[in-house]
């Protein structure tokens, strides 16, 4: 007992005041309006009081089925958009509190790659056009220089120099994502955040695209929000998962631990989901029932009672805390 | 036999493959300079292309050149007269008449000594590119675009091409109510007017009051659109509201009340015209602009920390350009058949000055005996609402094969 107390306190140390981003008790309702008058009749809560931090250099995985507000985090965190309530400090900055001019200087620093490859590309613009455009904005290199660096730029990505004259209708899907991911890497940013990027992917494609990212970010010490709605994607990528359902987070723990010993039953359940390639493997299968239901009106207590397994009438009406459970493992459950 | 086909087909597809820019018409692009051809056709324009067997545009630059030539024939007293003593009209005709000699030789030269020399390019092609070699394939759109093109060049050279002054009337009683013959192409109208002239006329009025009302009316519904879309909230619902208001009120009724609170003016007219037709735009450039900005590279450019302004006009503009392009050709024909409705009510351009809308009234009450006088300036109206569909509709085919039904 005191073994763990003290592996708290130390994870506590090793985060605060470290850590690169924080974000605490992070909100996004969406009005519901309707009506001639466009009366606000409710909220949708996409993300409901979400809480972490990322450390320098660490690759944090966030997993969740569709829906459930991890895009949303993800986009809360860089403003694109305003999140209700919530703190997100990034380098001891309150990025919600920023006026636009100082946003844009953070703007740099933060990045972000998209999940579909096809929209996420201006059709009228070629690459080098697109890239030089990021580079004049930000005054990093303009003319010969701005030149040189988006050759290099395509290079890291693995595409070729002459790729900058064309226009994205030309690329493939991997290619495309490979410019997303060069375009992001053009401001030189510190952090991240990826979102679904491999998830409109072929398989094959898929491995590439993870791989590279994976080599990106250890030659360029960059910091990941790493999105997705696949544990098994994330793993391979992750140095620690959090899992998120119905706009909150249920577990976060060192990617390790949380598929060695995953506590709560969502997570359990999610990690029963994943195909094993072994058709004679016998293995514990945890079928969940019924539907994620709407943020719009969700649940009382814990968000996941209704399709819980192990729920008893304790858990519709006391919200679980978000507590950790020893070695920075968090997890939201008030049976375990 | 079979394999040989084959054979010979596959040989042809690697060809093709390996050279994908040997289009119809462009088959000698890449080529040395040939100076002989390049004699040749600064001798006669387009003869040189046709040499090197560069056949579709040699045929269109040797035809430009007959056209050129012989508008120069007709015109040859009136350039006299316009030299001697012109009116502004005169002095247009005669910079038209010009510019279109030299602009067809300077062609003739250019496509040999240039266009033909020039390596086939290894860079990509842009939308627009990829849009124009559609578009060029589309043979009714490319006919809309000829007449259309002919139809503004006749408008600037209407005093040399015109046989009469569009108002001269000559002796009243035996000049009037003439059918078409040699003197008068088209025939006279009941004071003794030449037709044939007073439609070349009338096309400056329709031409120019469609061109200026639908710059107006696109420009206003692209900025309300783009306002309404970009920035929604409460500037969208004002927009919104506002189109909606007006939509209620039918077009035609709209400009007669405005019409009829002022005094009768082209001016008027056409300020009318272009504020009463801005809300289809409007409307669609709204439509655009609230999925374009959802999409994700617009995300992106918010993330790189893009002013508005670099986001609306850069990122988001150019991809709604094609629909507007297309709504101001369909517009066009649009408007002008709008101004001949009001000028047939006796609301539009005021008499004497010529306008096919009034034209087509003027003959209204001698419909069976003399049918010449509503019926050409009507063909004129349908030959120029047709050419603007077809342009507008191959438009539309070309910059978004997904509209194509």
């Amino acid at each position: 007992m005191t073994r763990t107390v003290i592996q708290q306190k130390s994870h506590e140390q090793r985060t605060r005041g470290v850590a690169l981003l924080t974000v605490r008790d992070l909100k996004k309702h969406f009005p519901i309006r309707r009506g001639f008058w466009s009366r606000t009749v409710g909220h949708v809560k996409a993300v409901d009081g979400v809480s972490f931090d990322i450390l320098p250099g660490e690759v944090l995985g966030l997993v969740g089925e569709s829906g459930c507000g991890k895009t949303t985090t993800g986009r809360c965190i860089l403003r694109l958009i305003e999140p209700t309530a919530g703190e997100v400090v990034f380098e001891g900055q309150d990025v919600v509190g920023l006026d636009r001019g100082d946003m844009r200087g953070l703007r740099r620093k933060m990045q972000i790659i998209f999940q579909d490859p096809y929209s996420s590309l201006n059709p009228r613009i070629t690459v080098g056009a697109m890239l030089a455009e990021a580079l004049r904005i930000h005054k990093i290199a303009e003319g010969e220089a701005a030149q040189a660096r988006i050759r290099h730029l395509l290079e890291v990505v693995g595409l070729f120099p002459e790729h900058a004259n064309r226009y994205p209708h030309e690329f493939s899907g991997g290619q495309r994502q490979r410019i997303g991911i060069a375009r992001a890497l053009s401001v030189d940013p510190k952090f991240i955040v990826c979102d679904e990027p491999v998830s409109a992917l072929d398989v094959s494609v898929q491995a590439q695209v993870i791989n590279l990212l994976q080599d990106l970010q250890k030659e360029f010490d960059l910091t990941f929000l790493f999105i997705a709605h696949d544990l098994a994607v994330v793993e391979h990528i992750s140095d620690r998962v959090a899992v998120m359902y119905l706009g909150k987070l249920m577990e976060l723990a060192d990617s390790e631990e949380l598929y060695r010993n995953p506590l709560h039953p969502y997570t359990r359940a999610l990690l029963a989901a994943i195909p094993v390639p072994e058709p004679n493997a016998r293995r514990e299968r945890i079928e969940l029932e019924g539907d994620v239901p709407s943020p719009a009106n969700p649940p009382s207590g814990c968000p996941f009672h209704p399709r819980c397994p192990i729920a008893t009438a304790e858990c519709a009406e006391v919200v679980p805390e978000f507590r950790d459970v020893g070695g920075g493992h968090y997890v939201a459950c008030i049976k375990v | 036999m079979a394999t040989m086909r084959d054979a010979r087909g596959m040989e042809a597809a690697l060809r093709e493959a390996a050279a994908p820019d040997t289009r119809s018409g462009r088959r000698t692009a890449g080529e040395p300079l040939k100076p002989w051809a390049v004699a040749l056709s600064a001798l006669v324009p387009g003869v040189g292309s046709l040499a090197v067997r560069r056949f579709g545009v040699g045929a269109w630059i040797l035809g430009a050149w007959a056209i050129a030539l012989a508008t120069l024939a007709i015109s040859r007293d009136d350039v006299s007269r316009a030299l001697a003593d012109g009116g502004t009209g005169d002095w247009i005709a005669l910079v038209t008449l010009l510019a279109t000699v030299v602009g067809v030789w300077v062609w003739g030269i250019l496509d040999i000594a240039v266009v033909s020399t020039r390596p086939v390019k290894r860079t990509g092609l842009s939308q627009w590119r990829i849009a124009a070699r559609r578009f060029r394939k589309n043979r009714l759109a490319m006919t809309g675009l000829a007449i259309m093109v002919v139809l503004y060049w006749v408008t600037l050279l209407a005093p040399f091409l015109a046989p009469f002054d569009p108002n001269f009337q000559g002796n009243i009683v035996l000049n009037r109510y003439q059918p078409p013959s040699m003197e008068h192409l088209l025939g006279t109208d009941k004071f003794g007017r030449d037709i044939f002239s007073r439609i070349l006329y009338g096309a400056r009025i329709s031409l120019s009051i469609g061109f200026i009302s639908i710059a107006i009316s696109v420009t206003v519904g692209t900025l309300m659109g783009a306002a309404a879309g970009y920035f929604r909230g409460w500037v969208d619902t004002a927009i919104a509201r506002l189109i909606d208001m007006l939509l209620a009120i039918p077009t035609l009724v709209l400009l007669l009340v405005i019409i009829a609170m002022f005094e009768p003016s082209i001016f008027l007219l056409v300020a009318a015209l272009g504020l009463t037709s801005w809300y289809g735009s409007a409307r669609i450039v709204r439509g655009q602009f609230l999925s374009l900005r959802e999409q994700e590279f617009v995300q992106a450019a918010k993330a790189l920390g893009y002013s508005d302004w670099r986001i609306i006009l850069r990122h988001i503009l150019p991809n709604t350009l094609a629909p507007i392009i297309v709504i101001a050709t369909l517009g066009i024909g649009n408007v002008i058949l709008l101004e001949a409705a009001l000028s047939f009510l006796g609301l539009g351009v005021q008499p004497p000055t010529a306008s096919w809308g009034s034209m087509v009234n003027d003959g209204r009450d001698a419909m069976i005996t003399a049918w010449w006088i509503s019926t050409y300036p009507g063909l004129a109206i349908v030959l120029t609402v047709v050419a603007f569909n077809l342009l507008g509709d191959g438009l539309r085919d070309a910059l978004d094969p997904r509209l194509r039904t």
